[in-house]
């Protein structure tokens, strides 16, 4: 099968330091992957390259289209690219170009499918968190300037049908009782499930979710494995995680990739991880001996 | 191109230049240590030109005659005032701000803007003020010449770039040889952890207000003893100007501040010299929008990454 | 107790020093004029008021409230569409048709500035309050919107009617321009690049004398209604108005058909801003607000949202311009300094930023009061001035519980709706 994900040849520099170092790695239709390393071995930054915050320095991150024809879709071309002289006599490339530079960036990514959530939770504090689910349907709702002021039909349909959805999802999260509180007054736990279903309410087919565990104690933390495996299994939605926690990174994953000083040194199911002497040395080999084996 | 002509827009570029960098400062530091433009800054300048005015009458009025004494005086007065006006200011309309939101800082300090030059307006009235002139004298380069042919500089003007060099020179030494210099870098790197460390970052930020603030007073100073007049408004234009000083150079840089103010002075004076003086400051806030456009980071700046 | 005392003096002290020579020693020509006994009720002012409020706070917990409300991230929202109750609302109508009937012409000359004022407040409160954007610049869609009037009379003849959309459009125009590459920057610098943009447009105002008459100003017609004209003869070649329903002339018709008219500009504007708040646009400004970096992430362009709200708050700005050239009849460059946008600044800011009704409350708040206070209108700015310090240190969300839209959930029928997930723990 086609990869969803393909990422080749990724690497990242900040000034002088190399935070990113040739990383490949896929990313199968419907599989859960896992994103592992010991800290700072640059996962967060893989991410914020993927999810287009950051503009990778080399390499490519390609995304199957929903047609899924060959090379499918550059999601580094959707960030804008440099103009090369080479434009000048290709005025469709230039205009294409000049158009990315003006208008690109991550939310061009989130609109091909590719959904995120936040190591540090980033929720919208002072609006509800209907209203926290209802800008993430910014572009699935009417949002005409002249067909809200006067209230049209299309208008109220589709603020319906956003609301109904957001409901949908609140529910997916156990959240529904608490539609109409601020977001920043939410628990903790509570919010890094709204921010979830904030992520979903984008409709992704790629949802990538940064140490989503961070904070939750043992039976929040099983919940969550439950939850996303449900998310995969009844919406086909891909996952690609960045987890601490190896008791839940070995339970819900088909595939794991590790990180290590930005560099990949392992990939692979978590049985062929588990076994790896590289992965064992650099990384598991210390979680082994705090976590009492795996 | 007249080379006198040239030369004496040059002069005057320099030193308008250096007052810019040394009001500059003050900005560039207070962004670099918390990330806040200081907008009540160019009324600070302000004060320091009315106490300025106020120290020489008063040194007058108990008859004082000797120019250097007088200067000297009225330099240590004014600084020292000045720069307690600096503090009070961020005690009272910024340090409970520490930890609100993006707007607020900004806010109260137009607030202070505002309430500064009322106060002087107030108390000192809305009209005109002056200094007498202090330090007459010229030279001429060359010496001899005749006519229109003749750079001229004032002793006052050469007096301001000493000043202004011998200022940001002892500020240099001060952050890079001092232990206090040291935890001002530490807290700019990283405010939390040198707080970890046991460097009182509260009092650190305190001591940058207070240093940009002495570093206004000087300039406040040299520029009233040069123009000789001033009222309630002036800070507000100067702080534009070195606002944008302290961007060209790449704010949070301390010589990126100096170097731009020395790039806007001699850009402005070369403008109102050979293209147009009624659009020289259409000029210079221009250059501030270009430079925060298409290079935010100045010449000396280091680009921000956006964490994400 | 001594320590309260002890750091009660060593503030008079300081405050001491810092009023000693401004206020102490008033400049007059080269020579002082000695006040000596300013600077020491000043401080004693300080001593006492420091003393009673730390001692005021530390026994009744006066201060706790507003100090509580500060370091608390998020207010706590009190959740409900009611705005102000309809009987307000109506009441609030009722008097705005009644004032000029009732107060008579002076109350009218005031209300109409006050109306003026909140218009740009509300203009302004879209992009600093919704979208959190600070704008220093915003007098200068105002000169924009006034200018477009003026000159455009001068040179074509345009008529008030058309220069009304034309302004806004104009002034809109200049905000996208302008907006479109600073808006993509941190956001401080957006504060500088208004403020210095604010200043270019004075000040080419004022120096390109052969177009814009310069400090001398453009003077400009009263609009008319209809082609009815509000003079003694008709000069615009219409007919004047009394005559057309032959009553006796009075300059109180002008006045009269600004304020109504100004009236419904500002209700339309009010009940655009209520409905904005609860539209996709709006949701996307707040959002935008409080997490850029969140709002990327979830597909929004912030660079293109931001537009938006810059600029309708910069057409706003153009229509309230084009009024207030209307209303003086003149205009010139003084009108358009950055005080101007302070001034709307502070109205937004006191208004509690977002809040309509805050704003509605300040800009009449901060017009009628200086009218009532004559007397004491040197310490006007300096008052605003501390009341934004104040507010900002106190209350930097505002003075009002903020309200926020209420969404009745559907009880039925939710599309592919998936079980709860404790129930899938459950079971198993």
């Amino acid at each position: 099968m086609m990869p969803l994900l393909t990422v080749h040849g990724l690497s990242m520099r900040f000034g002088g330091v190399t935070a990113l170092h040739q990383v490949d790695f896929t990313v199968q239709p419907g599989s859960i992957t896992a994103l592992i390393g010991p800290n700072g071995a640059g996962k967060t930054t893989v991410f914020n390259c993927v999810t287009g915050f950051y503009r990778a320095s080399s390499g490519t991150i390609h995304l199957q289209d929903e047609y899924q024809q060959a090379e499918g879709i550059d999601l580094l071309a959707l960030l804008g690219e440099p103009l090369q002289w080479s434009d000048l006599w290709q005025p469709h490339r230039l205009s294409q170009r000049l158009y990315y530079k003006m208008f690109g960036g991550p939310h061009l990514v989130n609109r091909v499918g590719v959904a995120r959530t936040f190591q540090n939770i980033r929720l919208f504090n002072e609006l509800t968190v209907m209203e926290n689910l209802l800008v993430a349907q910014h572009n699935q709702v009417d949002s005409g300037l002249l067909s809200g002021l006067l209230s049209s039909r299309r208008f109220r349909a589709y603020e319906q049908a956003a609301v109904a959805r957001a409901s949908a999802w609140l529910r997916f999260f156990d959240l529904l009782p608490e539609a109409n509180r601020l977001a920043g007054e939410l628990p903790y736990g509570y919010q890094r499930r709204l921010e979830m279903a904030r992520a979903l309410c984008t409709q992704p087919r790629l949802l990538c979710l940064d140490e989503p565990a961070a904070g939750l104690n043992p039976n929040e933390t099983k919940a969550l494995s439950q939850l996303i495996l449900t998310l995969r299994e009844r919406f086909a939605i891909t996952i690609l995680l960045i987890e601490h926690d190896m008791g839940m990174v070995m339970d819900i994953s088909d595939h794991l990739v590790v990180l290590e000083h930005g560099e990949v040194i392992a990939r692979g199911k978590p049985e062929q991880i588990q076994q790896d002497p590289r992965v064992l040395a650099a990384y598991l080999g210390t979680q082994t001996a705090e976590k009492g084996g795996l | 191109m007249d080379i006198y002509i040239v030369g004496q827009q040059l002069v005057n570029g320099l030193v308008l230049g250096s007052t810019y960098g040394l009001i500059a400062v003050g900005y560039t530091m207070v962004y670099g240590i918390i990330g806040m433009i200081n907008f009540a800054h160019g009324e600070i300048y302000m004060i320091s030109a009315y106490l300025t005015a106020i120290f020489l009458a008063l040194a007058s009025y108990f008859g004082l005659q000797s120019v250097p004494v007088v200067l000297l005086l009225v330099l240590f007065a004014t600084v020292f005032l000045t720069a307690l006006y600096g503090w009070s200011v961020e005690q009272i309309a910024y340090r409970p701000l520490r930890h609100s939101n993006r707007l607020a800082p900004l806010i109260s300090a137009i607030g202070i803007s505002l309430i500064l030059q009322n106060y002087i307006r107030i108390s000192q009235g809305a009209r005109n003020q002056g200094v007498p002139p202090v330090l007459d004298g010229v030279w001429r380069i060359p010496s001899s010449a005749i006519d229109q042919h003749f750079i001229q500089i004032t002793y006052l003007q050469s007096l301001i770039v000493v000043t202004a060099l011998a200022s940001m020179a002892l500020l240099t030494w001060i952050i890079h040889r001092t232990a206090l210099g040291r935890a001002c870098r530490a807290t700019q790197q990283d405010r939390i952890m040198a707080n970890l460390l046991g460097v009182d970052t509260d009092r650190i930020i305190s001591v940058v207000f207070v240093m940009g603030a002495a570093m206004a007073a000087v300039a406040g100073m040299l520029v009233t003893l040069n123009y000789g007049s001033f009222d309630f408004y002036i800070g507000f234009l100067m702080g534009i100007k070195a606002f944008t000083a302290a961007v060209l150079g790449g704010i949070g840089s301390l010589p990126g501040a100096m170097l731009g103010g020395v790039v806007l002075g001699l850009a402005e004076s070369f403008f109102a010299g050979f293209v147009n003086s009624d659009y020289k400051d259409v000029f210079a806030f221009s250059l501030l929008i270009l430079f925060l456009i298409f290079r935010p980071s100045g010449f000396l700046g280091v680009p921000e990454v956006e964490k994400v | 107790m001594s320590s309260r005392v002890s750091r009660a003096l060593r503030v008079a002290v300081v405050a001491l020093l810092l009023f000693a020579p401004i206020t102490g020693l008033v400049l007059s020509g080269y020579q002082l004029s000695i006040h000596w006994q300013r600077p020491l009720w000043l401080a004693a002012a300080v001593l006492v008021g420091y003393f009673t409020l730390s001692w005021l706070m530390q026994h009744l917990g006066w201060l706790d409230r507003f100090a509580a409300s500060r370091s608390a991230v998020q207010p706590t929202a009190t959740i409900g569409l009611s705005g102000p109750r309809p009987v307000w609302i109506g009441a609030a109508i009722l008097f705005a048709l009644l004032l000029p009937f009732v107060l008579g012409k002076y109350a009218v000359s005031v209300a109409i500035l006050a109306l003026i004022y909140l218009l740009l407040g509300l203009g302004l409160n879209i992009v600093v309050g919704l979208a959190g954007l600070l704008d220093l610049g915003f007098v200068a869609f105002y000169a924009v919107g006034a200018y477009t009037y003026a000159l455009g009379y001068h040179y074509f003849h345009l008529s008030f009617w058309l220069a009304l959309p034309l302004g806004a459009l104009l002034a809109a125009l200049f905000g996208m321009i302008l907006g479109f590459p600073v808006l993509r920057l941190h956001g401080d610098y957006l504060a500088i690049v208004t403020l210095g943009f604010g200043e270019i447009i004075r000040l080419v105002l004022n120096n390109w004398v052969s177009v814009t008459g310069g400090p001398n100003g453009v003077s400009v017609p009263f609009p008319t209604l209809l082609g009815l004209e509000f003079n003694r003869k008709a000069k615009q070649g219409g007919v004047p108005i009394h005559e057309f329903f032959a009553v006796e002339y009075s300059s109180d018709h002008r006045s009269l058909f600004l304020y109504f008219l100004l009236l419904i500009v500002v209700a339309l504007l009010i009940l655009m801003v209520i409905r904005l708040k609860r539209m996709p646009i709006g949701r996307a400004w707040e959002a935008l607000r409080e997490n850029e970096v969140a709002c990327r992430s979830l597909g929004i362009h912030h660079v293109t949202v931001k537009l938006s709200a810059f600029g309708l708050g910069a057409m706003v700005g153009g229509v309230g311009g084009v009024f207030f050239a209307a209303l003086q009849g003149f205009v010139n460059p003084t009108s358009f300094t950055f005080f101007e946008s302070a001034y709307i600044l502070a109205i937004v800011v006191l208004g509690g930023m977002g809040s309509t009704t805050g704003v509605i409350g300040a800009a009449l708040l901060l017009t009628v009061l200086p009218e009532l206070l004559r007397d004491f209108s040197d310490y006007r700015v300096l008052s605003v001035g501390i009341a934004m310090v104040l507010m900002m240190v106190w209350r930097p969300r505002g003075l009002r519980q903020r309200r926020r839209p209420f969404f009745v959930i559907p009880a039925q029928d939710l599309p592919k709706a998936p079980v709860a997930v404790s129930q899938g723990v459950a079971e198993q």
